[in-house]
């Protein structure tokens, strides 16, 4: 049974491989096509780099996730500091709130959106074109709050509430005892709900797609709209130097989190000793 | 004696519409150790929370010094506590803890340097500044936690069940260190607990509280000596309580026989309860006793044995050094000083009747007791 | 202890803003599928069109719940064996089932295109083998396929996290009280991970029964998925009222079929695991 829990795995892994290192060869392939390997090169890099407009794009998608999962990190852990002193009735009812956009297939909740900002922009605002940058950071703050708050929440509640009482028995202003105590306590959540509201804001498609304007467009959706044509082999050069990005984010994030267990473990141990 | 520090005037506290606090007056000296107690529930911890400024009461006024300070925060009053379960900042290690009030009032680095290391010294944890808090015991924790509070040079300290989680042994050596260094530091210290025991031992006075509301305030000794209710009886150790007759000053009519003894000021033929103290209580021969009784259980409690006596179907805890067996008839004698006569309350009727005891029954009430706090 | 005071206020803003933006904009859908099109008068014509649909809808519900319980069956053994790993491993590979979600999905499905398409690298393969070229893209199956390989992390994160808190003691327990590891399999582990399994197949399904890019590019001209209906409707037919009316139907059939999960397994939606 051990046995086959293994194979199976390697075979899923596999599974989940194969298409990202079809398009990362494809990255260094001297032919357009995915399917037919037509000799190594790196001019598909090189093409990258010349090509302002998709860069400018790549700097597009940065700046809406970035800006977005920044202000929902802010805006969603000042919000849990609420909603945990809410009482328990109306706590379910926000949480309820929260997972609206998390359970709402996305296509939904981009038509919703879409349909609010022109609604507004065009019948009680007289705008002609309603969707612009602003509303696509609308969006990507309001899908981006729940990760914020389901991540949080738990840590908050797991804090012990009368550290924030023993702060201001010492001396703190509530401001005070917020940056000095809780915000230390809770940090791992509230780094936890910027990293996924930061990689679910630089992949969206389906919100993204509906919401934006002809003025701000952002990596994903021009993908799709290059998909109905043949796709420039440089995106695969950028889907490849995203994968390594992440890849060496992720792995930097897990070496941290384990040395700071070891330290942890280290400590517990040496107390443990006297 | 000293003057009078904190006042509290008709503090009444209400959660949810629902009354936990019901009229509290109560003043507390300087340098005075006074201690909250009562069973879980009864609005001790809301009392120091109010006091600490965690809370504001519904009604009534909190003054310090002669201030009002019912809206003052936290941060702006000269009091310090100690948290039930310590509350120390576990991304900080002991010595940063300690330093804690000191940085945010933003004293020199030099002072909070020779402060701190002065306060570790004074709860013996000398060179352990640098160590993270889930490396500390509960001991030592505890310690922490005390220094953390203190070197603030706090007017006042809140101690909200310090002890409550340390083992029996640690309890009592920590009991007379927290009495040290009230006395080395002459702060005034208010304590909440719900074991008797503890505020017995380290109190000047006492204030027993139930139900939002204070049953007895006074000395360990007058509160142990003469409860004002059954309550109070029951609730500072074992008690006896029985229904009587006040006849006339120093005359009580109970179990159909009169005896002496030193209370007086009732009125006459008024209705009362009788407390009789099971280690007060001297055995004698049947035929030379006050009462006789049916001896029906027997525990050994390691310095006497707990004896329970059927008196005429109404049972009775006496403590003694000898052997009684279950099913020997012996006679009790009761001296005037033994018996003491309270007032009838609310509380009348419901303590101090044995027939249900047993030890296993006593240690699963405290452990649930434990659980509701 | 009971905390009343001001911190609460803080909860304010966000709750207005999430009304604002998830609730009002559900009364949105909600006015554009009652009016008209042309003349933005009150319709019940958009609603009674959805009729002609259902069988897009079945179709989409069929896709999505065939590709939920192959994510089931395939995850499954996989959350069980990252779950059974050191502390090392298993955060190795944990990121490693988060990684291709962080990964362009448009580009992932693209490449499935290239596998897949009869020139593609599967059928080079195959034809170098001497089995000769098969028909694999626009086929059901590869629909399937599209969506399994996409929705596959959210099946495996949720059970490997109520995996991965499970007391080994209760497996002990069990086999110490005779049973065989297949019994200890269907009466205690599978049973306990139940909210691990409901949150996984929510997760899968949502997405797929809504999707439309997978559709598009791995299904045939005859898998038409109702989200490729709304799309079209809303991008390029210009009926968005009658999309909106879709969409909304759409929402409460997701409402229904989780609902209705949640009620089977009989956990209600508070211990539905966030990953």
């Amino acid at each position: 049974m051990k046995k086959t829990g293994r194979v199976l795995t390697i075979l899923i892994f596999i599974f989940l491989y194969i298409p990202m290192a079809v398009l990362i060869v494809g990255s260094f392939n001297e032919g357009k096509s995915l399917a037919r390997f037509d000799g190594f090169t790196f001019e598909q890099y090189a093409e990258l780099f010349r090509d302002q407009e998709l860069l400018q794009l790549l700097a597009n998608s940065l700046i809406i996730s970035i800006l977005a999962s920044s202000i929902a990190t802010a805006f969603g852990t000042v919000a849990s500091l609420g909603i945990q002193n809410l009482g328990p009735r109306m706590r379910r009812t926000v949480m309820r709130l929260t997972d609206i956009p998390m359970t709402n297939p996305e296509i939904v909740t981009g038509i919703s959106l879409s349909l609010l900002f022109v609604f507004v922009g065009t019948k009680l605002l007289g705008q002609r074109n309603s969707l612009t940058f602003w509303t696509l950071l609308i969006a990507h703050i309001t899908f981006n709050l729940p990760y914020v708050i389901l991540n949080v929440m738990p840590k908050l509640s797991q804090m012990d509430s009368s550290l924030t009482d023993a702060a201001m028995d010492l001396g703190c202003t509530p401001l005070q005892a917020f940056f000095k105590v809780t915000l230390p306590e809770i940090l791992p959540g509230v780094a936890a709900g910027f990293i996924m509201a930061f990689t679910m804001s630089l992949d969206d498609f389906v919100i993204s797609y509906f919401v934006t304007g002809m003025d701000f467009v952002t990596l994903p959706v021009e993908i799709y709209n290059y998909t109905k044509k043949p796709i420039p082999p440089k995106i695969y050069a950028m889907f490849t130097l995203l994968f390594l990005l992440i890849l060496a984010l992720m792995i930097a994030m897990n070496l941290l989190q384990l040395r700071s267990d070891r330290k942890k473990q280290l400590t517990a141990e040496q107390g443990g000793a006297r | 004696m000293s003057k009078e520090l904190i006042r509290l005037r008709d503090l009444t506290m209400e959660f949810d519409g629902e009354r936990v606090l019901d009229g509290i007056n109560l003043y507390i000296n300087d340098h005075e150790f006074l201690t909250l107690l009562g069973p879980s529930g009864c609005g001790k911890t809301t009392t120091l929370r109010i006091i600490g400024g965690f809370l504001t009461p519904t009604s009534g006024t909190v003054t310090f010094d002669g201030q009002r300070i019912n809206d003052v925060p936290p941060y702006q009053r000269q009091i310090n506590t100690v948290f039930q379960r310590y509350a120390l900042f576990p991304h900080m290690n002991v010595f940063d803890n300690i330093a804690f009030g000191l940085r945010v009032a933003k004293v020199p680095k030099e002072e909070v340097n020779q402060r701190v290391n002065q306060m570790l010294e004074t709860v013996s944890l000398k060179g352990y500044g640098h160590r993270s808090i889930s490396a500390l015991s509960g001991g030592q924790q505890q310690r922490v936690a005390i220094a953390r509070a203190l070197i603030n040079r706090p007017k006042v300290l809140l101690l909200d069940e310090p002890l409550g989680a340390l083992d029996l042994r640690l309890r009592k050596d920590m009991q007379n260190e927290l009495k040290r260094i009230q006395q080395a530091m002459g702060i005034t210290f208010i304590y909440v607990t719900h074991d008797q025991e503890e505020a017995l031992s380290m109190s000047d006075t006492v204030v027993v509280m139930d139900k939002g509301r204070i049953q007895q305030i006074g000395r360990p000794e007058d509160i142990y000596n003469e409860p004002k209710n059954a309550f109070v009886a029951d609730f500072i150790g074992e008690s006896n309580i029985l229904d009587g007759v006040m006849l006339s000053d120093y005359k009580v009519r109970f179990f159909g026989r009169t005896f002496d003894c030193v209370d007086k000021g009732f009125a006459p033929n008024e209705s009362v309860d009788v407390v009789i103290r099971p280690e007060d209580i001297d055995i004698v021969p049947p035929d030379g006793g006050h009462l006789v009784g049916e001896v029906t259980g027997i525990t050994f409690k390691g310095l006497n044995y707990d004896i329970i006596v059927d008196f005429k179907g109404f049972k009775w805890l006496i403590q003694t050094t000898d052997y009684h067996g279950v099913g020997e008839s012996i006679g009790i004698r009761l001296n005037p000083e033994d018996i003491h006569i309270m007032h009838k309350s609310e509380y009348s009727g419901m303590f101090g009747d044995y027939s249900s005891y047993s030890a296993e029954y006593d240690e699963l009430a405290e452990g649930a007791d434990d659980e509701a706090e | 202890m009971m905390r009343r005071n001001k911190t609460v206020l803080l909860s304010v803003p966000y709750i207005l803003w999430m009304v604002a933006f998830t609730l009002i904009p559900l009364g949105v859908v909600g006015y554009y599928a009652l009016t008209d099109p042309d003349t933005g008068a009150f319709t019940w014509g958009n609603l009674q069109a959805l009729g002609t649909y259902l069988p897009v809808f079945g179709e989409s519900i069929a896709y999505s719940v065939v590709s939920a319980l192959i994510c089931l069956v395939l995850g499954y053994p996989v959350a069980y064996f990252i779950a059974q790993r050191g502390p090392v491993a298993q955060k190795l590979l944990y990121m490693l089932v988060m990684l291709p979600m962080c990964m362009s999905f448009l580009l992932r499905t693209l490449a499935w295109v290239a596998l897949l398409q009869d020139t593609g690298i599967i059928n080079q393969i195959l034809q170098a083998l001497g089995i000769g070229q098969m028909k694999l893209i626009r086929t059901p199956g590869a629909v399937v396929l599209g969506m399994v390989y996409n929705y596959l992390p959210y099946m495996i994160l949720p059970l490997y996290a109520i995996l991965v808190k499970m007391d080994n003691r209760l497996i002990e327990a069990a086999e110490d009280l005779g049973c065989t590891p297949v019994q200890t399999f269907l009466r205690v582990i599978l049973p306990l991970s139940m909210p691990g399994i409901v949150s996984g197949i929510t997760m899968v399904f949502v997405p797929a029964v809504s999707t439309f890019y997978i559709s598009q590019k791995l299904g045939g001209a005859d898998t038409v998925l109702i989200g490729d209906v709304i799309e079209r409707l809303f991008k390029q037919g210009d009926n968005a009222n009658l999309g909106a009316a879709l969409s909304l139907l759409l929402m409460v059939l997701v409402l229904v079929c989780t609902g209705l999960m949640n009620r089977l397994t009989g956990s209600d939606g508070e211990d539905v695991v966030v990953v």
